[in-house]
């Protein structure tokens, strides 16, 4: 009797916002609700008659710099060939220290940011201490994993995490499949549609030990290439005054960097681009 | 089968209430008070880990004098009340009043029903945009809920603190002086005229933490050395 009731506290004892979603109210959950073969339209086969039609998020840019990691996104959500957003903001801190973008199904990738944050506020709050950044890493994998049987009906969710490590000094990149894989990157990664435009920019211009300004322009410069040949990326847009969203993390915290000084950066690669007189 | 004694319902509500009050009595003073700054909490808790003072949301803290493993798991069913609730909801819609009706069921329903009541004692704090706006609750072991002005005083030896905080309170306090007041009001029971910083838990509810830090969080648990340069400032 004794035994059963320890073990009974112990097996509810858990410092998972998650499980305890899972367990009380499965109905809260982001994903995991509908088994994807019952979803309407399936039917027996394995591809659905018609493609969901959801807005979708697109680029986003990380790198790491001489005092921890920077995280960019581009403004624009894309549903088919109609733009669905141009304010969207994919880049958000998860707590303190870490940050994280998302590419794919714009709800359900905002839903599980939500339900990350709270995850990680959760934890500190039952255990009075941070999570360490590799648990943090590895939360966010087990939730994208948790999303697997959507991503099979075209509603993939794929996000990018950076955080700084306190105890090791240094900030750190993981990237993320589908499945739920995780991947620690190093120097520079990008994910979503204009990611393979992004990349190539990265890979000309980042540098070990860029300082943070010099981050910040690399970046800015990266989401403009990507948009420059991705038509699912935003660029700057002057009109609207809409800029990309930039977080920067380092051993103090994580902050966004404000429009004015993104303004101006956006500015200055739209200067030299215009002097160059360059077609591509 | 042996034959029960009868004993009536006045007797065993009285026996169970003089059951918890005993063990609540044992333990050591925890001091609220609400002041201009915001909300300050100190507890008399030579343990640096196991804490009576914690944070539950953006504007909320709880505090607790009895036995240990049961204010934590009240305090760990409140962490995970308010969390579901800023989730399904909105994270404004994470109230003290809320909470602390849900700690009074739950009190009241052990109270009556289990084989021992909680000997535990409860406060919920809730820091306003100003000073009239603060919440504080006292609840008790048997889920009585009270809404409190100013300060609250718990556990121990709670009619001799009580009477040395009422003695100085005032509103204009900033945190340091709360804190202060907190400590001769900690110390009215004993002989000792100070208490070592280390034999101190202390947390603040900041209620410029959003224009001050830039976060919505306010709740802030002060190590000792923070303390040691709160309590140096000039009076």
């Amino acid at each position: 009797m004794q035994e059963t009731t320890a073990n009974r506290v112990a097996a509810n004892a858990t410092s998972s916002f998650t499980e305890h979603l899972q367990r009380e109210r499965p109905d809260l959950m982001p994903f995991g609700q509908v088994p994807f073969n019952q979803l309407p339209g399936t039917g027996h086969a394995a591809q659905p008659a018609a493609p969901l039609q959801a807005p979708h998020g697109t680029t986003i840019v990380a790198m790491t710099y001489a005092g921890g990691v920077l995280m960019a996104g581009d403004r624009r959500a894309t549903m088919g060939n109609v733009i669905a957003s141009r304010h969207i903001e994919k880049v958000f801190p998860a707590d303190q220290y870490s940050v994280l973008g998302i590419a794919g199904t714009a709800g359900i990738a905002l839903d599980i940011t939500r339900l990350f944050q709270v995850e990680l506020e959760h934890y500190e709050k039952i255990e009075g201490t941070l999570l360490s950044l590799d648990g943090k890493a590895n939360r966010l994998g087990a939730m994208v994993r948790g999303n697997l049987p959507m991503a099979m009906q075209g509603l993939a969710v794929v996000p990018l995490f950076a955080g700084f490590d306190r105890p090791a000094g240094f900030g750190r990149l993981f990237s993320y499949d589908v499945t739920g894989g995780r991947y620690e990157e190093q120097e520079h990664h990008a994910v979503g549609s204009g990611s393979m435009f992004a990349r190539g920019a990265l890979k000309k211009l980042w540098r070990p030990g860029l300082s943070e300004q010099d981050a910040v322009a690399v970046a800015v410069e990266a989401l403009y290439d990507a948009a420059d040949d991705d038509s699912a990326t935003g660029g700057p847009d002057p009109v609207r005054q809409l800029w990309p969203v930039v977080y920067i993390v380092n051993r103090t915290g994580a902050f966004r960097v404000p429009d004015r000084d993104l303004a101006a950066v956006a500015g200055r690669v739209i200067e030299s681009r215009t002097v160059a007189q360059r077609e591509a | 089968m042996t034959q029960q004694f009868y004993v009536s319902p006045e007797q065993l509500m009285k026996d169970r209430a003089d059951f918890a009050r005993k063990g609540i009595a044992r333990g050591r003073s925890v001091v609220v008070i609400s002041c201009r700054d915001g909300i300050a909490l100190v507890a008399e808790n030579p343990s640096p880990s196991l804490h009576k003072i914690g944070e539950i949301y953006d504007k909320i803290a709880f505090a607790a004098v009895g036995k240990y493993n049961e204010f934590e798991s009240l305090r760990q069913a409140g962490v995970r009340y308010a969390d579901v609730r800023g989730y399904s909801y909105d994270r404004e819609d994470v109230t003290a009043r809320g909470l602390a009706s849900v700690y009074a069921q739950s009190l009241g329903a052990v109270f009556t029903a289990e084989q021992k009541p909680f000997e535990v004692e409860l406060a919920v704090a809730e820091v306003g945009q100003t000073q009239e706006a603060d919440h504080l609750y006292r609840l008790t072991f048997d889920g009585s809920i009270a809404d409190e002005h100013g300060f609250i005083v718990m556990g121990g030896q709670a009619d001799k603190v009580s009477e040395a905080v009422a003695a100085g309170w005032q509103g204009e306090l900033d945190f340091a002086g709360a804190i202060r007041l907190a400590l001769a009001g900690l110390v009215a029971d004993k002989e000792t005229t100070t208490l070592p910083v280390s034999a101190l838990e202390v947390a603040v509810l900041d209620r410029g933490s959003e224009s001050g830090r830039g976060t919505r969080r306010s709740f802030r648990r002060l190590e000792d050395p923070d303390i040691v340069a709160l309590l140096a400032e000039e009076k």
